[in-house]
């Protein structure tokens, strides 16, 4: 997958969890906690529809490595 | 219409779960009615066989209205529907103050509508609605994903249904609905009013007290930490289960903070629903428990959380939901100010509130060492119990969480 369609990957999951994010308004580098104001438990659901979706086992160690759209799509890159 | 909480008046009847002839039991979804916090399901509270659906959908009903009739076994039906029937009898939880007189739709000055939540666009699959607006959005041939939600975090409402391709809003019978009753104001303003409702009662009628303890939280932290490693996402565990379960076993122990307090004595209860404040996307609380929690293991306290912050972000929340939690745990999350001394939920008579956990200089033997900790405040209705009571609370709590692996 090119690193476009990896973010709209992980955006589009990012919007199930939280269906009243626009897409259109997630920037890079915002932080899926400060900025997007995602608590515990819809983290740890992005993190079950990442692994459903690319079957990769997230780590609880490598959460900061999800944070932001930004480093995502790198984690995803080099995990796929 | 069951009262589900303190603070409400009136519900509008948006779906029949039943219907006349249909065999229900107590626990049935016999209709999902919109409040002042989202669609809720109603449930049945009596066994019997439906005779009438007397309510009309898109009704605006008061608290105590009856909107079905069910008979008992052998029980025989009325010649004629009453007139102006009895009120239900009220679940057990309900406050004791009459039931208003039924007036189908009180004239009221029309609300002025509220700034409306800016309608999201969103995918097709996993479009939030309500079961009235999916029904009603197949009626009408209209695709929900091209409708814009107004309901708790953009969920479709039979409003919003109905407002996309302008038709008048469904009803059978007479009982037409005042034209003014459609402009609502936002659902995250009507929330915002019951909360303050509800809330300004507590500080009103309780005489709230306070209770914290500091405590090592690196035992339960390393044990989590160790107990996911091994785990596939979809079965880690969060702090929040452990918080909630050591909860659950104190407040079975210490059960003057377990209960309602209603027509001014304290109902102690020996199961605990574990009430979990969950916060929802752009605002607005609710505190759904997990039932029976004093009997469940982490992994069910942790899927029942899970189950219950999907449905009460969603708003697919039942009315025994809303009323039957006997004491609440409210948990600030992974990162934020260190304690909160929470306003209890009436008419429960404690609230757990947990501060975000943080590092800090421990004592331990004769050394100073850094330790992950969190600070755990009990709020206490004065009423019911005093502070030796709520220390020993938060002392139970305590040990409970130097031993993760027993909870």
């Amino acid at each position: 997958m090119t690193p476009q369609e990896l973010k709209a990957a992980f955006i589009e999951e990012l919007i199930k969890v939280a269906p009243d994010i626009e897409a259109d308004m997630v920037g890079d580098d915002d932080h899926i906690q400060d900025d997007l104001e995602l608590d515990s438990m819809d983290v740890l659901n992005l993190v079950t529809a990442l692994h459903a979706r690319f079957g990769i086992d997230i780590p609880e160690s490598d959460y900061p490595q999800i944070a932001t759209p930004a480093l995502a799509v790198a984690y995803l890159a080099k995990s796929g | 219409m069951p009262s589900l909480g303190a603070d409400m008046e009136d519900g509008t009847l948006v779906e029949w779960m039943i219907k006349p002839g249909d065999t229900v039991k107590r626990g049935d979804v016999a209709a999902v009615v919109e409040t002042q916090k989202g669609a809720i399901e109603i449930e049945v509270f009596e066994e019997g066989t439906v005779h009438q659906l007397t309510a009309e959908l898109g009704q605006k009903l008061p608290v105590g209205a009856p909107l079905a009739l069910i008979l008992g076994q052998g029980e025989a039906a009325p010649d004629t529907p009453p007139a102006s029937p009895e009120p239900r009898p009220a679940p057990p939880s309900a406050p004791s103050s009459p039931a208003p007189t039924v007036e189908p739709t009180v004239a009221e000055a029309p609300p002025r509508p509220a700034a409306a939540p800016t309608p999201v666009a969103r995918p097709p699959q996993d479009v939030a609605a309500s079961p009235a607006a999916r029904r009603r959005a197949a009626e009408l041939g209209v695709d929900l994903a091209t409708v814009a939600g107004t309901g708790l975090g953009g969920a479709i409402q039979l409003a919003d249904v109905e407002g996309a391709v302008g038709v008048a809003p469904a009803k059978t019978g007479t009982a037409a609905v005042p034209a003014h009753e459609a402009v609502k104001p936002s659902p995250m303003a009507e929330m915002r009013k019951a909360i303050a409702a509800a809330m300004s009662r507590s500080k009103r009628e309780i005489p709230h007290f306070y209770v914290s303890q500091t405590i090592d939280l690196t035992p339960a932290a390393q044990w989590l930490e160790a107990a996911n490693a091994d785990r596939r996402p979809s079965e880690r565990l969060l702090m929040g289960a452990l918080f909630v379960r050591a909860s659950a076993l104190a407040a079975a122990r210490i059960k003057a903070v377990n209960g309602h307090y209603t027509n001014d004595a304290h109902v102690s209860s020996d199961t605990v629903h574990a009430g979990v404040a969950v916060a929802l996307r752009g605002g607005g609380l609710v505190a759904p428990p997990v039932f029976d929690a004093q009997d469940k293991t982490v992994d069910e306290t942790m899927a029942a959380m899970r189950d219950l912050v999907t449905r009460a972000r969603a708003g697919r929340l039942r009315g025994s939901e809303l009323t039957m939690g006997t004491i609440t745990i409210s948990a600030l999350g992974d990162t934020g100010a260190e304690a909160m001394s929470g306003v209890i939920f009436p008419p429960q008579v404690a609230l757990v509130g947990i501060g975000a956990p943080q590092k800090r200089p421990w004592v331990t033997g004769d050394r100073v060492v850094p330790r992950k900790t969190v600070t755990v405040t009990l709020s206490v209705d004065h009423r019911v119990c005093d502070g030796r009571q709520a220390a020993r609370f938060l002392a139970a709590f305590d040990d409970l969480m130097q031993s993760p692996e027993a909870l």
